[in-house]
């Protein structure tokens, strides 16, 4: 039996521990913020905030969570309006948007580490995330805005 | 709204002196000159603003009763037709278009996605760079009847003449009286009216334009996109759904034998394990390529399940397909005459009377699109019917091809598009549906199928390898006086018929015959290039290893004639004029993308134009620190022009960065400069993407590359650093032209261009991998 919170909220679960959070987070809690991108922590679209670290939850057995706090993008903030979804919101970054919930929350756990980071920090903070209709440039942009307050 | 992120610029119209270089064959200009008040008042109707549409199944269609719906309390909900994958024209700029036209407050506006229906929405098929191009006008066209029955129905209400009623912001005025009624309060009666025919509708002054052209709109679902609630393929449920992933054949056109699936039913979760349908190409369209299914109770569960499977396959006929080998094949062909596809004066006579002949050869591969959303679709099949929830491209295509497929008339067929997490031509065909399909009514449950990244990129429709071969016949004067362009590559046409080994007038009308340069002697030909696996449309298509070719080679040249890059392709364009193919390209060889040629025709004008722009604002010229170049590259697509400047560093150990890329992009008339400039800056990195590690590689008929650790995206760290994204501005006459490919082809040939100004070494074939590494 495997016991941790998600958003918040308790969840117990005798699932295979060996199977990945993502699933679980998807299939059994329908919260389908969190996307499956590559299945191999490549591309970042499955990130989620173990503890407050970015975790890409594709790779991750559940059995590693017990006992931990899973944060998900819908879980970010209570109403959607983490300075990091604001300033995302305002240099409106996404294209398609399928990878911008990864992105989010691998921004929001680089900028809770490290709050004023530089340009260089940036992108190496954001360079696990893959973002195929190339949104970089306005990522980048809304990171350095979300980190001087929107 | 945009605070500070605008990283585009509408150029200045007077400073550029852009009219003075046109010549329009069709003489729109002209046209709007002499009859303004005539035109606006008779409304620009489709035989005055004529586009491919009428070519496309279902055509457009205008019908405010058919995509507009007001409520009591003044909502107004848009209906979008085409499929959103991200390029904002299906669910903002369209449903913007009515807006304007309507007169609406964009915050009361709700956009509603339609299911797939073309006999009633029009066409839907969200790909070719098609959909403001062709839904501007009708749309305009939809705004404007609504706007205009809200009036006569607050006209009658009043028991006033119907102009001195006018609509404004959401609200109808008696201009005499000052009364006024919000468009709900008028809502049930103007729904009542008949629709006004299109010649007696007018359409606002562009000047009062509050949303076309402006940045006050941004994409409708940007909230829920960033607060994790927008809504892709795998993310609806219906109650008792079951999870599948299918192992498919690793050669396609291969078969099942044999499959062992005790080990994966021990998985937990893991519920039935079935072999899937499947069919063999060549001819086979869209349908699935078949295999085993492993159907459970999550996804990760299927995936697991499929891991332990034991399945003998038979590999079938594309088992030797190698890519090394075919590289080699295709060279053959472009060594010897192919078929003549354009003939315009004796590039045999120019070559023998040239003082030099230049000639170089380029490969471009296979490639994959790898959306971030991996192909997934769910599929209930019961009762007589089907209903589906699927990111596909079309919306209608696909409904057909479910209700073929299950032998169903199609009207018992619901497909239910959802968001797709991108798209790029991937998502044109539908055997993820399909497949899901097939499963459901085996099972009678409802099934998610989801792809794994391996799937997407091992059972796909490749973008076609391509080897060119350009060869200038250059006289005393170092003028070019003559331009042999051969080119081999598999035919999209090989996924709809078998025995095609030379690539069709859509095909070569990307890049090759319609190369639009001032030179006597214009030879373009074929060579045969039979399929071994299947070819699809990639975003730009035939445009990126053409483009390549002839905007690299145009660089090559400038350097062995000693000429500047820049200088060497405006002479090549040459004079601002109308090029017309029709006489010298072969016949049925020359598509000007399905558009009528007096609205689209090439105008060498307008691409000198771009060129002039981007090398500008680029600051051609400039000195540049050591290891810096700037390379150029210019190319007519999807009916628009685009120009590129690339500077790139190139580090001591060959490592290419890209400092800056400016983009010069003449669309004609625009609609949403914002999303214009969102799609630039991203075919600028996708761009770098594929000259920098675009490579699908075959071996033994199977696919060498599986996920993103050997088939690389460019990060953030290496993506261009700025992007900057100038637009050509043009009056509504100037029709609007594709955005979502054509700004990909030039970035290719202006990297490798510049990093030939860099460091002196010419990439001839993609991707640039380590070539550069010392």
């Amino acid at each position: 039996m495997i016991k941790f919170t998600v958003n918040g909220q308790p969840q117990t679960t005798d699932a295979d521990p060996s199977s990945p959070l993502l699933w679980y987070l998807r299939d059994e809690l329908d919260l389908i913020g969190t996307k499956f991108g590559c299945g191999k922590a490549l591309c970042g679209a499955c990130t989620v905030h173990i503890d407050g670290q970015a975790v890409r939850s594709c790779t991750l057995p559940l059995s590693t969570v017990d006992g931990r706090a899973v944060v998900t993008i819908e879980g970010l903030h209570p109403s959607g309006d983490h300075p990091v979804q604001r300033a995302w919101r305002a240099v409106s970054v996404p294209q398609c948007g399928f990878c911008q919930a990864g992105q989010i929350m691998q921004a929001a756990a680089l900028l809770a580490a490290n709050p004023k980071p530089t340009d260089a920090e940036i992108d190496q903070g954001m360079s696990g995330n893959i973002c195929r209709c190339g949104c970089y440039q306005r990522i980048h942009m809304a990171v350095r805005l979300a980190a001087t307050g929107v | 709204m945009l605070q500070f992120a605008r990283t585009y610029t509408i150029e200045n119209v007077s400073r550029r002196n852009l009219l003075k270089g046109f010549a329009f064959g069709g003489g729109l200009v002209l046209m709007a000159r002499l009859l303004p008040e005539e035109a606006r008042a008779a409304g620009m109707h489709e035989q005055q603003y004529a586009t491919g549409s009428t070519g496309m199944p279902h055509g457009t269609v205008n019908d405010p009763h058919v995509f507009v719906a007001i409520a009591p309390d003044g909502t107004v909900t848009i209906i979008a037709a085409r499929a959103e994958m991200g390029t904002g024209a299906a669910r903002t700029s369209l449903p913007m278009i009515i807006a304007e036209e309507l007169d609406a407050d964009w915050s009361r506006v709700k956009i509603e996605q339609s299911v797939g229906n073309e006999e009633r929405y029009g066409n839907q098929d969200t790909d070719g760079s098609r959909s403001v191009r062709h839904f501007l006008q009708p749309m305009r066209e939809c705004g404007a009847a609504m706007r205009m029955m809200l009036e006569s129905a607050a006209a009658t209400r009043w028991g006033v003449d119907p102009s001195q009623v006018r609509a404004r912001n959401h609200e109808v005025i008696d201009t005499s009286s000052g009364q006024r009624l919000g468009y709900g309060d008028l809502a049930a009666a103007a729904a009542a009216l008949p629709t006004p025919p299109v010649a007696r509708l007018t359409f606002k002054d562009p000047s009062e334009y509050r949303y076309i052209g402006k940045e006050t709109v941004q994409i409708v679902d940007l909230f829920d996109i960033t607060a994790g609630k927008a809504r892709y393929g795998a993310d609806h449920r219906l109650p008792g759904q079951r999870y599948a992933v299918i192992a498919r054949p690793p050669v396609v056109g291969g078969k099942l034998v044999s499959f062992d699936a005790a080990e994966a039913l021990k998985v937990p979760g893991v519920e039935r394990v079935l072999a899937v349908q499947g069919w063999q190409p060549p001819g086979t369209k869209f349908l699935p390529v078949g295999g085993v299914a492993v159907v459970a109770r999550n996804t990760g569960a299927a995936m697991a399940g499929r891991d332990k499977l034991k399945i003998v396959w038979d590999d079938g006929p594309n088992k030797t397909y190698d890519t090394d080998a075919y590289r080699a094949e295709l060279q053959k062909a472009v060594a010897m005459p192919g078929e003549v596809v354009r003939n315009q004066g004796d590039f045999d006579a120019a070559a023998k009377s040239a003082a030099q002949v230049i000639s170089a050869e380029y490969y471009i591969p296979h490639l994959v699109h790898t959306p971030m959303e991996p192909p997934s679709a769910l599929v209930y099949v019961s009762d007589g019917k089907c209903e589906a929830w699927a990111p596909v491209q079309s919306p209608g295509g696909t409904r057909d091809d479910l209700a073929k497929l299950l032998n169903l008339a199609p009207g018992k067929v619901t497909l239910h598009t959802t968001l797709l997490g991108g798209g790029f031509g991937r998502k044109s065909k539908c055997d993820y549906v399909l497949e899901a399909a097939l499963l459901s009514k085996e099972l009678g449950i409802p099934v998610q199928v989801q792809w794994t990244r391996e799937d997407d990129i091992r059972n796909s429709f490749y973008h076609a390898v391509a080897v060119e071969r350009i060869e200038a016949a250059v006289d005393a004067d170092k003028k070019v006086i003559g331009w042999r362009h051969r080119s081999a590559s598999p035919s999209i046409i090989t996924t709809f018929k078998a025995g095609v080994e030379h690539q069709a007038a859509f095909e070569v009308s990307m890049g090759l015959v319609d190369v639009p340069f001032d030179i006597a002697n214009i030879r373009c030909e074929t060579g045969a290039a039979p399929a071994h696996t299947r070819i699809g449309w990639f975003r730009s298509v035939y445009n990126i290893p053409h483009g390549f070719a002839v905007q690299s080679f145009v660089a090559e040249l400038a350097h062995a004639l000693g000429r500047d890059q820049k200088d060497m392709l405006l002479e090549l364009i040459g004079p601002p004029r109308v090029v017309d193919l029709r006489q010298t390209v072969a016949k049925d060889m020359f598509w000007d993308y399905g558009e009528p040629w007096d609205s689209y025709p090439i105008d060498a004008g307008r691409l000198r134009n771009v060129a002039e722009v981007a090398a500008k604002e680029a600051g051609w010229g400039r000195t540049l620190p050591p290891g810096h170049g700037l390379g150029i590259a210019a190319h007519r697509s999807f009916v628009t022009y685009v120009a590129t400047v690339v500077e790139v560093a190139v580090a001591p150990d060959g490592t290419i960065s890209v400092p800056r890329v400016d983009t010069a992009i003449d669309c004609g008339f625009h609609v949403n400069p914002e999303r214009i400039a969102s799609q630039v800056e991203g075919a600028a990195v996708m761009g770098l993407t594929l000259a920098k590690y675009g490579n699908i590689t075959f071996k033994n008929g199977r696919v060498q590359q599986g996920n993103f650790d050997d088939y690389q995206m460019v990060r953030i760290d290496e993506s261009p650093k700025v992007t900057k994204v100038h637009i050509v501005p043009h009056p509504y006459e100037v029709h609007a032209s594709g955005v979502g490919e054509p700004p990909l082809p030039p970035f290719a040939p202006a990297l490798c261009n510049a990093i030939f100004a860099a460091t002196g070494k010419r990439i001839r074939n993609l991707p640039v991998g380590d070539q550069l590494k010392t």
